[in-house]
């Protein structure tokens, strides 16, 4: 059943619409600029997905892990089951139905909760940080609950996502009214080689990393088969899903930095990295021989977030736009440069980097942290 | 619900406003008509557009508050072969100036993806910077852009006879500048570097008519496989000469000195670059 509107998908324009906006001061604003940048890209988008990732949006929980839970088909067996999953393998300090506004336009809805949690270990697991555990929990819900969905698994933050145009589902979830975060991602979907299924809107998430992504991922199989020797199962039906895992697996858990993240998953070319110093030269051939499965090949755009830090990134050989502003302490990415525009007319720099070359925001508090790390390997 | 197919609505058209509902954002006085574009979507603003030079007759439109409307000057085709002004206030969206049928427009923002896709004749002049695949498969006319264009740009250009493209870049450029190109004149100025080296890989690429001329430095590295490097000759001066002249009229720069710069004229070392793949 559709919502109110009869609607005919349109396939008349197309590509996905992304856009993030960060505030490196860590002042916290609502979804109205998200939103607004997103009804300015409005044709990027066919309605068929749309979502939000906002960061520090739960202060008053933010040490508890944020789980928001959907429920295909208002599956209350499932809803039970999940509850008893979680009684058993955390202590659960509040869980409430996510409120919405039912006067939106948008498609059957699933049910939605959220359960505001901490790990409650036990024998073998308490060997697990917290976050593995988390993971490992996330996946057992992801691929053995049936119609059961966690969409998003980080603390002081959430995923807000569906089937309808971004505005549609921010009305839904209220996010201009609700929320206020100090970083937001968003996304519109115009979905060509997957299903338009609420699960299947982006952004994916896993603990705090959000990915929001326009493109194709070809070398999808290849990652996915990779990220599943570490434990994560790929279930959404989405490309776009294995992204979030290996940010998760090079980022968190190895520890990697963007600047050489980008570069596993947009390596120089081979005949480029053929005229390198030497130095360089067995850096990047080491990176692509340990890191070859998690090259990410096809035409893609990326915003990855996570607590305190944002960044862009296309293919290396930008098959996807990309566009970067700034404006005093607030920095953009976005698909399109109007849709900064529409939200922060006289921005300071607008920017377009090279392909497989990162914009990245971070709070400065991060960025102090960063260099106070740096001088002290130095 | 006008677009209505088999009870479905139109998720783009059905939203659209008609020319009746929408005579409040032009203004004609006397030859000129301005519209306000803020909020509208590309087919309103095209229809608005169309409505003022066709029924009104004007001969330059000067369109406000422009941010991401895409087509801007595509459905502006006239059978008379009258020419129009289009004066861009704001950020116009992809596909600027597609399909252009003679007309003159001139933004004063920065555009974004695809300017000039398919370009037949007339003139884009941005007082700013253009995304990627600038003069996409351009096919007559001439471009200016100010600042840096993106990747892929003049990919596929061309010409036949006297119809010959010309795009003219005053910053830098990024990879794949002129892939496949097949016609028409394209410049990069570099400007804005000093002396530093244009960034773009993969330059001509595939490239198998027409000529680049470029400004600055650029190592043998950054060419493709499908270009070589030979003499500027009297005629190239003189062709850039008038354009650059043009170029620096528009947007303020000095002649002489964007002249006295070293120039790489690039053509393409044979007509079918590839013609060697699939025969034998």
């Amino acid at each position: 059943m559709r919502g109110k509107r009869v609607v005919l998908p349109d396939k008349d324009h197309q590509a996905c619409g992304l856009f993030g906006v960060i505030d490196r001061s860590g002042r916290r604003f609502s979804g109205e600029m998200a939103i607004n940048a997103m009804i300015n890209m409005k044709v990027r988008g066919n309605g068929l997905g749309g979502g939000f990732a906002a960061y520090g949006i739960y202060p008053e929980y933010k040490d508890y892990y944020a789980l928001h839970v959907m429920f295909q088909d208002w599956d209350m067996e499932a809803k039970h089951r999940v509850d008893e999953f979680l009684d058993a393998n955390f202590d659960v300090v509040y869980a409430e139905e996510i409120p919405v506004n039912p006067e939106a336009n948008v498609a059957s809805p699933p049910l939605f909760w959220r359960y505001f949690v901490s790990p409650n270990k036990k024998g073998d697991e308490k060997k697990l940080s917290d976050d593995d555990y988390v993971v490992k929990k996330v996946m057992e819900i992801n691929t053995k609950i049936n119609n059961a969905y966690v969409v998003s698994s980080g603390k002081d933050m959430g995923v807000f996502k569906g089937v309808g145009f971004p505005e549609d589902i921010a009305e839904y979830f209220m996010l201009a009214e609700e929320y206020k975060g100090y970083m937001w991602t968003a996304h519109s979907r115009f979905p060509t080689n997957t299903p338009g299924w609420w699960g299947g809107a982006h952004p994916f998430c896993i603990l705090d990393w959000t990915v929001v992504h326009n493109g194709e991922i070809s070398s999808y199989g290849t990652n996915k088969r990779y990220l599943e020797m570490f434990g994560y199962y790929c279930t959404l039906l989405t490309d776009t899903e294995v992204m979030a895992y290996a940010v998760d697996l090079l980022m968190r858990k190895q520890g990697l930095p963007i600047e050489i993240v980008s570069k596993i998953f947009a390596p120089p070319m081979w005949d480029h990295i053929d005229i390198m110093d030497e130095k360089k030269k067995k850096f990047y051939t080491a990176l692509r021989m340990n890191y070859g499965p998690l090259l990410i090949n096809g035409p893609w755009t990326i915003v990855v977030a996570r607590h305190g830090e944002m960044f862009g990134i296309t293919d290396r050989i930008r098959l996807r736009p990309i566009t970067s502003g700034e404006k005093g302490d607030l920095l953009f990415v976005s698909s399109e440069e109007s849709a900064i525009r529409a939200v922060c007319p006289d921005l300071d720099r607008v920017y377009t980097p090279m392909g497989g070359e990162p914009v990245i925001g971070r709070l400065k508090s991060r960025e102090k942290e960063l260099a106070k790390q740096l001088s002290e390997v130095e | 619900m006008k677009y209505s197919i088999g009870g479905f609505c139109d998720l783009f058209l059905d939203f659209c406003k008609g020319i009746e509902d929408l005579l409040d954002r032009v203004k004609v006085e006397g030859d000129t008509a301005v519209i306000d574009a803020k909020g509208l979507t590309h087919k309103e603003l095209n229809d608005l557009m169309r409505y003022a030079v066709v029924e009104k007759g004007v001969s330059r439109l000067k369109l406000l508050n422009v941010m991401g409307q895409r087509y801007i000057g595509t459905r502006l085709y006239l059978p008379d072969s009258r020419k129009v002004e289009i004066e861009v206030h704001g950020f116009p969206g992809n596909d600027l100036g597609a399909f252009l049928a003679g007309h003159k427009i001139v933004v004063y923002g920065n555009a974004q993806d695809g300017v000039g896709n398919t370009m037949d004749d007339g003139e884009i002049i941005v007082h700013g910077r253009a995304g990627d695949v600038v003069a996409m498969a351009m096919r007559g006319g001439r471009i200016m852009i100010r600042d840096d264009v993106g990747y892929r740009t003049a990919i596929h250009m061309k010409e036949y006879k006297d119809k010959v493209p010309v795009l003219i870049v005053g910053g830098t450029a990024q990879d794949f500048f002129g892939e496949y190109m097949a016609g028409g004149r394209v410049v990069l100025l570099g400007l804005n570097l000093g002396d530093k080296p244009h960034r773009a890989r993969y330059i001509g690429t595939g490239m198998h008519g027409g000529i680049m001329y470029i400004r600055g430095k650029v190592e043998q590295w950054q060419l493709g496989k499908e270009v070589g490097i030979v003499d500027m000759e009297e005629e190239d001066w003189k062709f850039l000469e008038k354009h650059i002249g043009d170029f620096c009229k528009e947007f303020g720069f000095e002649k002489d000195e964007i002249l006295g710069g070293k120039f790489l004229k690039l053509k393409p070392v044979t007509k079918r670059p590839y013609g060697r793949i699939y025969a034998y």
